[in-house]
């Protein structure tokens, strides 16, 4: 029975047939018997990267085999969620090396996407802090691969897209706390240059991100609030919170039931909201001790917000930019703001080095932006691939649902080693998915 | 602290129930036959609940095996649940014998042999709780189900023998028919999503069935009133229905 599947962006959708599995011998017997096959976990990435006519669930295989209290070493099966792992390690004094903007997401989504946090300048991607992966390839074995075996496998697994074959467990190092809260510092920036500056003088915080008014123009052109963090030691904290320092999140409290109509989300709620967002802040500064689910994921309190995007849904639109081509990045950021192509929240964030086989991050500027879906957007996501293509930058492929293959191949340089290494590992090319075969990853 | 043991611990409805009685803080026997899986699922447990778990290797069908797999279990548990299960299929059960017998051993004869000496052993303590996973499949045979359905009727019949026995010794027998539950069973299965149930649902609903000491226990209420209906449908207008 195939099912209709679509992923966070509700855009594009699929027929699909759904496996699941929660031994090895049936992901074995799934993967020897069926040909197109991808696996998905949590369906967060926003496009197809996790569609296929065959899609293996890894949702069932979901538990934790291995916890060293002490050494902060954690070994999960691959459909283990962000959410689970935190609620076992927090109350040990443990927390995720890496984070995205969600909990919401399995390990092996987390390796695959190579996913990195608001901590990537201090601390990288996931894959700095993975031990060990073990995935099961084209000819149907397991592999353990580590930056000591099997090297060419794990860097190619690590932000690999699922496209060498089914990550069946991490081995991953927890970062030390003592409490689950953030000492957190808020710095307004009236414009796009002031807020650069502010990211340089702040870049020693481990934690830092900012949201950026896309739509305002003259002088407040890219002003924005910096969110700079650091885990709040015991002695840091209010008595209230003195309680229960290493407090686990709460379930999210609010749903979107339905589709909102595509008219709730125009240009002028858009333009109000983000004003309204960058006003809310009134004095320049403002420093306070937060829990961590407030402070990495505020979205996760709404279950289902991308159905705020209506029924059509919407693209993400991630780019990173080496950090010399500030020009270029001002010039996509005035395309968006005459447009008025806006988006609810535009994050943006600076990456530090990094110089692996096909992860997205590289040393520069990243801008994260939510379009929804309607008839021109795609031209106009072409028009700003242009100047991302010209300045040596490129998109991250979980966000993708839509960039065409010439610019794909142009702008990932390491793109024919993972090539070569998914022929080694995935020879028949059983794993693939919508997204690799849009972009000729596998041909 | 309470036990309980969990025949066909790696299923999923039992998988469900280990994740429920471990949040209760019950130490956990899980048997099956696949004991990497269950030392997995163990280890996974022992992590989030901080409970204690063993695992047995238990094949239900090897029936001399029986007593000697529940001498070795550490103490008699407090509650015994009865999970594992066999679908098989229906059109090839018709022609092959194999798939018939197993059909019936696994849903019927194992079960009955295992129980038996649970049974004897909680009349002999004089407490303990029995659940029994059988089915709605069992309350009328239908074309679609009757090798399956007339062993889990069987069942049905054997675990309302057993509590009428068991009642004077203070043990506790609790039926289960879940209705669909969306489990690896009925995976790829076109089920109605309002008749189907999650297995964390059965769980939490088998919990506290067995707290209360219900009898029967229909997960989703709509299925009692299903089964009363086509229970109710007179022979000769149901011989001609397509179920
Ligand atoms: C609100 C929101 C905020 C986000 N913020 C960030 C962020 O800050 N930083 C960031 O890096 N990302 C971010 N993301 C993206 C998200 O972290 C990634 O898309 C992640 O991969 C999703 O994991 P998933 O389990 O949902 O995987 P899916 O969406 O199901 O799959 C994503 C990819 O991983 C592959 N995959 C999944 N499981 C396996 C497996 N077991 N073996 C092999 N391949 C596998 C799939 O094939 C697919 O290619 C965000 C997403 C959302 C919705
Ligand atoms: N799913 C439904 O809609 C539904 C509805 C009504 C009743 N039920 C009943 O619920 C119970 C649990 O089923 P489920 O839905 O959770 O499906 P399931 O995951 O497929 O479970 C079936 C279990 O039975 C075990 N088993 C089969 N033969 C065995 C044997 N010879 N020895 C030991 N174990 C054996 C299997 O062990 P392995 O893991 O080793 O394969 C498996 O764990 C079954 O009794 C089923 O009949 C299910």
């Amino acid at each position: 029975m195939k099912k209709r599947l679509k992923n966070w962006g509700n855009y594009p959708e699929k027929a699909c047939q759904v496996h699941s599995f929660d031994t090895i011998e049936r992901l074995v017997s799934l993967c020897s018997a069926e040909d197109a096959l991808i696996a998905r976990g949590k369906g967060r990435c926003y496009g197809d990267s996790s569609l296929a006519e065959h899609v293996i669930s890894t949702n069932k295989y979901n538990r934790i085999t291995f916890f060293d209290v002490e050494q902060g070493v954690m070994e999960c099966q691959a459909g283990v969620s962000l959410d689970d792992i935190l609620r076992v390690a927090v109350p040990k004094g443990w927390f995720l090396p890496v984070t995205p903007g969600t909990k919401f997401v399995s390990l092996g989504g987390a390796v695959a996407s190579d996913i990195h946090g608001k901590n990537h300048h201090k601390e990288g991607s996931f894959s700095s802090h993975t031990l060990s992966i073990k995935v099961l390839c084209g000819d149907g074995k397991i592999y353990e691969c580590s930056r000591e075996q099997h090297t060419d496998l794990f860097m190619a697994t690590c932000g690999g897209m699922g496209l060498t074959g089914i990550i069946v467990s991490v081995k991953f190092k927890l970062k030390r706390i003592s409490s689950a809260y953030i000492r957190q510092k808020q710095v307004k920036a009236a414009n796009l240059d002031e807020l650069l500056r502010l990211f340089e003088t702040n870049k020693d915080y481990t934690y830092s991100v900012a949201w950026v008014d896309c739509l305002a123009t003259g002088n407040s052109f890219g002003r924005g609030i910096l969110m700079l963090g650091e885990h709040a030691e015991r002695k840091e904290l209010p008595m209230s919170m003195m309680e229960e320092p290493l407090k686990v999140h709460s379930d999210s409290k609010f749903n979107i039931p339905f589709n909102f109509p595509s008219f709730v989300l125009n240009k002028m709620s858009i333009k109000l909201f983000n004003i309204l967002y960058y006003h809310k802040n009134l004095k320049p500064v403002q420093d306070s001790i937060v829990h961590y689910d407030g402070f990495f994921y505020p979205l996760d309190n709404i279950r289902n917000w991308n159905r705020m995007y209506g029924k059509k849904g919407f693209l993400q639109y991630q780019f990173v930019l080496p950090l010399d081509q500030i020009a270029n990045l001002k010039d996509i950021m005035k395309k968006i703001s005459e447009k008025k192509m806006g988006s609810f929240l535009s994050v943006l964030k600076v990456f530090g080095p990094q110089d692996d086989l096909i992860s997205f991050p590289q040393e520069g500027y990243t801008l994260a932006l939510d379009f929804p879906v309607r008839s021109n957007i795609l031209n106009f996501l072409d028009e700003l691939d242009e100047i991302v293509e010209k300045s040596g930058g490129r998109l991250y492929l979980t966000k993708d649902a839509r960039m065409n293959k010439i610019f794909f191949q142009n702008s990932y340089p390491r793109l024919s080693e993972f090539k070569q290494i998914i022929n080694k590992y995935n020879p028949h090319f059983n794993f693939r998915s919508a997204q690799s075969e849009r972009l000729s990853i596998i041909e | 602290m309470k036990t309980v043991l969990l025949l066909g611990a790696t299923s999923d409805i039992g998988q469900a129930l280990a994740e429920k009685y471990a949040k209760e803080g019950y130490g956990l026997l899980l048997a099956g036959r696949n004991l990497t899986h269950l030392e997995d699922i163990s280890a996974d447990l022992n992590i989030r609940y901080n409970v204690a778990v063993r695992c047995y290797f238990f094949e239900a069908l090897d029936y001399g095996s029986h007593s000697s797999f529940y001498e070795e279990l550490p103490g008699t548990p407090d509650v015994t649940i009865c999970i594992f299960g066999y679908l098989g299929e229906q059109e090839r059960a018709e022609t092959e014998w194999q798939e018939c017998e197993r059909i019936m051993d696994v849903n019927y004869k194992a079960a009955v042999s295992i129980l038996n000496i649970v049974a004897n052993s909680y009349q002999k303590a004089g407490s303990g709780t029995i659940i029994g996973i059988s089915s709605v499949a069992g309350d009328r045979g239908r074309q679609s189900n009757y090798f399956y359905g007339s062993a889990k009727a069987g069942f049905t019949a054997y675990l309302s023998g057993l509590r009428n026995r068991l009642f004077k010794s203070q043990v506790h027998v609790l039926t289960v028919k879940p209705g669909f539950v969306n489990t690896k069973m009925t995976e790829g299965m076109p089920l109605p999503a309002p008749l189907t149930a999650e297995p964390q649902k059965v769980a939490s609903a088998i919990y506290s069935a067995a707290r209360k000491k219900k009898n029967v226990l229909y997960v989703l209420g709509v299925w009692r009133l299903i089964m009363t209906v086509i229970v109710l449908i007179p022979e000769f207008v149901f011989k001609r229905l397509k179920l």
